[in-house]
């Protein structure tokens, strides 16, 4: 196991024993079972493991969608496992973007709405059309939903998620709908806002591929970590292939 | 099983309304049946026992029954105020008077009068209950002059008298108007009747014709005083349960099946909705090879026993309240026996709507989901495709929050959903306009006849009719500030080939005490000549203005002659004729006479005044005219109260069910739109207000045109009564709609707050694993 930091940064994220069980007595299931570990702030950050190894938990329960059973989370200093349910809405508000495999974009409202959703409940946010500029959407502003292919469609959740200057920006499998070109063409949204705006980023994928373009690869296998390694060859989104 | 609620719901207010009327028809036919209810009556002056066999010769007459009935001044510890007896004859035991068994009474305490002792009584329950008589007290009464001191032996009840209303009285006033039975030979020796009777009763043959035998009863009494002979539907008391029922029949005619129409629909977006979310199951089931037909049939069956379920409970639960609800009325209306009736069409009908509503429902789901490829059923349905619309045009989307604009963009999206919501609630609204508006109508229809039109403080009725001393002799009565005389004659009214029986008023010409209205309730000054209808009357003719009335009155040597008809006025209650005073007298052929006075008291004196009136022979009774606005409000407070209280209750039932229901659709298709929201930091709140929202706006919009619709209702309802006794006047206060669209709001909010508690609950992690 390698852990050589290239860069000294301060932390984002702080986790220590983390654990989270479902269900009580013999339907019980251990999703996590103690981790520990650091996310600096800025960095990149992708998630492997098979399905039912603990990875989209733990990054809910970075998000403040999940309480973990036991152990901390410190973003910034702070506890959020602490917070009660409105304290982890405000979080979410103020500090978290979220990207999902299923894009959950607003049916009902256009791609520029549907950003704007988001800007509106904002502090400082960018204008819903820079956002969607960033991911290269400006032609596509005025369309619903179903009329954009999956790919536009998550790069509006991608939009959407940067559009309030987020401090970290959470995605779950953000390509595991999408073909490769249009996957690429997330990941480079991402990796463009990482690289931008600063936003610690952590990214969850079935794919080993896309660990190339991160700064650091954390593997998880039976609610654990087993493996946490700086990635000292990162490469472009543009340059990976599957 | 929410499903099988819903239909029991609707079914239940059909079963038990129907249910109820039919059961109070029943149950009153069986009454009149067993204690011989007679068909046609006849009050006369004086007739000799002997002509009875003329009576019974009459074609069509099955049972003659003679009695004696004569008024008499009751004093009851307590009470100031004039009371009336209406003091009847028992039949003797043998003998002259022995009876045919018509209009029997039914006792429900003690015995009847010993036929040897001349003092002993049974008074009518209603009178006895008012005044907390037993058997075993006693009660004073003036008697023809004499005062006697009489022995309360039993108490009873009759057909005849299931409203007491005594003369002059609109309505029946148990503390004022009660019915004393007595022995004949006693009471044919207080009014010289010996072998005498002056009130008769014919049961009629089934086939007989009731006109034809009034006729010839008119022809045998008239030289005897007979003031016309009428059939059971001018009967006093029966008209006024008829009216009753009428408008329960009114009120149930209209809202139940309103009712189960809503059921049937609520029903039908539920079951479309489930179908919708088997569409993955349905082409499973395809893909293994099952025909369309029979994955259809599946689902039907499915759908038709669930359905099923509902009516059986439905009928079950509607069958149990309307035997209560029935028993109710039967305590009300006082009936001894209570048959209880399911009528078993509307039973079919009931569960026919309910069965197809539902099938029909699920039919359309079902071939929407048959007639997909398998592989294409198998898929999650296509995403619904939203337009930027209308909204874009005025440049709301910029003005708007995004949440507001998902409201609306969802609304437009569906508007046939959104429309038959808001029908829904409004239905709701209009139900409990239409059910609250009889409150104002009644309200409405006392001020007019009491503020307006009867300003009478009370109302004097003689024995008989008198000469204009006897004004003088009433002017001169302590605490009388003023008095108007009337003189009023008992007629048949003749227009074409309708005939009308009625009391003819004459009234003064400057008379401001009571007065005819016209329709802006302006008082009409009669005219010297001609006859004066209300609107009811004049219907009922079918006259107009200038049409000519043959008149026959009653009375004295019984006069017939054709007026014209020179005005008609609105009154609610009851259906009169005027003239004025003098064209009545001298039609009559008689000076200046008089058959009672309207009286304005010094409200100081009037314990003096009724102590003093109370001692006139001449005076019959006195009737209250606040007594009279009391009786009338509580009597029609009691019948209505009952039922409507089932009405407002169902309407705010379906406000609450139409609401949750559509709230709950609402939230299983936006679940996961909702659920988003949240993750992306949307508080419950902010998120509560995009599916409430939308149920506010729906409510809101349903309010207008459910006060529109309750006012159609409303006059449909006003147009389905088929009541003489008084026209329910089309007025609906602000006050009711105000109250109509509060209880639908809150009911509103009340499945809105439920519906909130489980957007609350939401699982936010599990609604982004799965796809739409």
């Amino acid at each position: 196991m390698q852990n050589v930091q290239s860069v000294e940064r301060a932390t984002a994220f702080s986790v220590q024993g983390l654990t989270k069980i479902y269900g009580t007595g013999e339907t019980q299931v251990h999703a996590l079972r103690g981790v520990d570990l650091d996310l600096p702030q800025g960095e990149l950050t992708v998630l492997l493991g098979p399905s039912g190894s603990g990875k989209s938990t733990f990054l809910n329960i970075l998000g403040g969608l999940d309480s973990p059973t036991g152990g901390t989370v410190t973003f910034q200093g702070r506890d959020i496992t602490a917070l009660d349910s409105n304290g982890l809405t405000q979080y979410r508000r103020d500090h978290v973007g979220f990207v999902f495999q299923f894009y959950n974009l607003i049916p009902s409202l256009t791609a520029r709405e549907n950003v704007s959703l988001v800007t509106e409940i904002a502090t400082a946010p960018l204008r819903p059309d820079e956002a969607l500029e960033l991911v290269g959407l400006s032609d596509r502003m005025d369309h619903f939903p179903a009329q954009l292919s999956g790919g536009e469609q998550q790069r509006v959740a991608v939009a959407r998620a940067i559009a309030k200057k987020p401090d970290v920006l959470l995605c779950d499998e953000p390509t595991g709908a999408l073909d490769s070109k249009t996957g690429i063409a997330v990941l480079e949204a991402i990796e463009l806002v990482n690289r931008e705006f600063g936003t610690t980023a952590a990214v969850i994928t079935h794919n080993a591929a896309i660990a190339d373009i991160a700064d650091r690869v954390v593997i998880f296998a039976d609610g654990a970590l087993s493996e946490v390694r700086v990635n000292l060859t990162k490469i472009g989104a543009a340059e990976v292939s599957w | 099983m929410a499903i099988a609620v819903v239909i029991a719901c609707g079914v239940s207010t059909v079963v038990m309304s129907f249910g109820t009327l039919a059961s109070l028809e029943v149950t009153r036919d069986a009454y009149y049946e067993q204690q011989r209810f007679a068909d046609v009556f006849a009050h006369l002056k004086r007739a000799p026992t002997a002509l009875v066999e003329r009576i019974a010769r009459i074609d069509g007459v099955k049972r003659v029954e003679t009695r004696i009935v004569e008024a008499a001044n009751l004093d009851v510890a307590g009470m100031d105020e004039p009371v009336l007896g209406q003091l009847i004859s028992l039949p003797a035991t043998a003998g002259a008077g022995a009876g045919t068994g018509l209009n029997k009474i039914f006792l429900r305490q003690g015995r009847l009068p010993d036929p040897n002792r001349v003092d002993e009584v049974v008074l009518s329950e209603p009178f006895a209950d008012a005044h907390g008589l037993i058997p075993g007290g006693h009660i004073r009464a003036t008697i023809n002059g004499h005062r006697r001191e009489l022995d309360i032996v039993g108490i009873a009840i009759s057909p005849e008298y299931i409203y007491a209303i005594g003369p002059g009285i609109l309505m029946p006033d148990d503390e004022r108007f009660g019915i004393v039975w007595m022995g004949r030979d006693a009471l044919a020796a207080s009014f010289d009747l010996k072998s005498a009777f002056n009130d008769v009763s014919l049961s009629l043959m089934r086939a007989a014709d009731e006109a034809a035998v009034i006729e010839r009863l008119d022809r045998i009494l008239s030289p005897w005083g007979g003031i016309g002979a009428y059939g059971r539907e001018d009967q006093i008391s029966h008209a006024f349960v008829a009216n009753e029922m009428e408008l329960l029949k009114g009120l149930g005619s209209v809202i139940p099946p309103i009712f189960l129409a809503v059921a049937a629909f609520l029903l039908n977006v539920v079951i479309s909705r489930i179908i919708a979310t088997e569409r993955e199951q349905i082409g499973l089931m395809k893909a293994f090879g099952y025909s369309d037909l029979s994955v259809g049939g599946h689902y039907l069956k499915l759908v038709l026993l669930v359905a099923s379920v509902g009516v059986a409970l439905g009928l079950l639960v509607g069958a149990w309240f309307g035997r209560e609800v029935t028993e109710i009325y039967t305590d009300f209306f006082r009936f001894p026996v209570l048959f209880f009736k399911l009528d078993l069409q509307v039973f079919v009908l009931a569960g026919i709507a309910s069965l197809l509503a539902s099938g029909i429902g699920a039919v359309g789901a079902i071939r929407a989901a048959v007639i997909l490829p398998p592989a294409v059923a198998m898929q999650p349905a296509a995403p619904t495709i939203y337009r930027r619309g209308v909204l874009n045009m005025f440049g709301l989307t910029e003005r708007l929050s995004q949440p507001t604009l998902m409201i609306l963009r969802h609304l437009g999206r569906w508007p046939l959903r959104a429309g038959l919501t808001t029908l829904g609630i409004s239905m709701s609204v209009a139900i409990l306009v239409a059910s609250l508006f009889f409150y104002d109508a009644i309200e409405h229809l006392m001020d007019v006849y009491f503020h307006h039109g009867q300003r009478q403080d009370a109302t004097v009725v003689f024995t008989e009719p008198r000469n204009m001393r006897a004004l003088t002799e009433i002017r001169r009565l302590p605490g009388v500030m003023a008095a108007e005389p009337y003189r009023v004659v008992a007629a048949k009214l003749y227009h074409g080939n309708r005939y009308e029986r009625a009391s003819i008023a004459g009234l003064d010409g400057d008379a401001i005490l009571r007065r005819a209205l016209d329709e802006d309730l302006r008082p009409v000054a009669l005219p010297e000549t001609g006859l004066v209808l209300s609107t009811t009357m004049a219907k009922m003719l079918n006259a107009s203005r200038g049409s000519r009335v043959r008149l026959e009155l009653l009375e004295g040597q019984r006069p017939v002659i054709e007026v014209p008809v020179t005005a008609i006025i609105e009154e609610f209650i009851a259906a009169p004729a005027y003239m004025h005073r003098d064209a009545l007298n001298r039609l009559m052929r008689e000076g200046p006479t008089i058959s009672g006075a309207y009286l304005q008291i010094d409200h100081n004196q009037s314990e003096a005044l009724y102590r003093d009136l109370k001692n006139l022979p001449a005076v019959a009774g006195v009737s209250l005219q606040t007594a009279a606005l009391t009786t009338f409000r509580k009597t029609m407070a009691e019948t209505m109260n009952i039922m409507l209280f089932f009405y407002v209750l169902f309407g705010g039932l379906i406000a609450f069910g139409v609401v949750y229901n559509s709230a709950r659709i609402s939230l299983s298709e936006r679940g996961r739109e909702l659920a988003s929201l949240r993750v992306l930091g949307f508080t419950r709140g902010e998120v509560s207000y995009i599916l409430l929202g939308e149920l506010a706006i729906l409510t809101i919009l349903a309010l207008p045109f459910g006060c529109v619709f309750g006012v159609v209702l409303a006059q449909l309802m006003v147009a389905n009564l088929n009541t003489e006794l008084f026209r329910v006047p089309m007025v609906v206060e602000p006050a009711t709609f105000a109250m109509a669209m509060t209880a639908v709001i809150a009911a509103s909010m009340v499945s809105g707050l439920i519906v909130r508690r489980r957007i609350d609950g939401f699982d936010l992690v599990s609604v982004l694993k799965t796809r739409e």
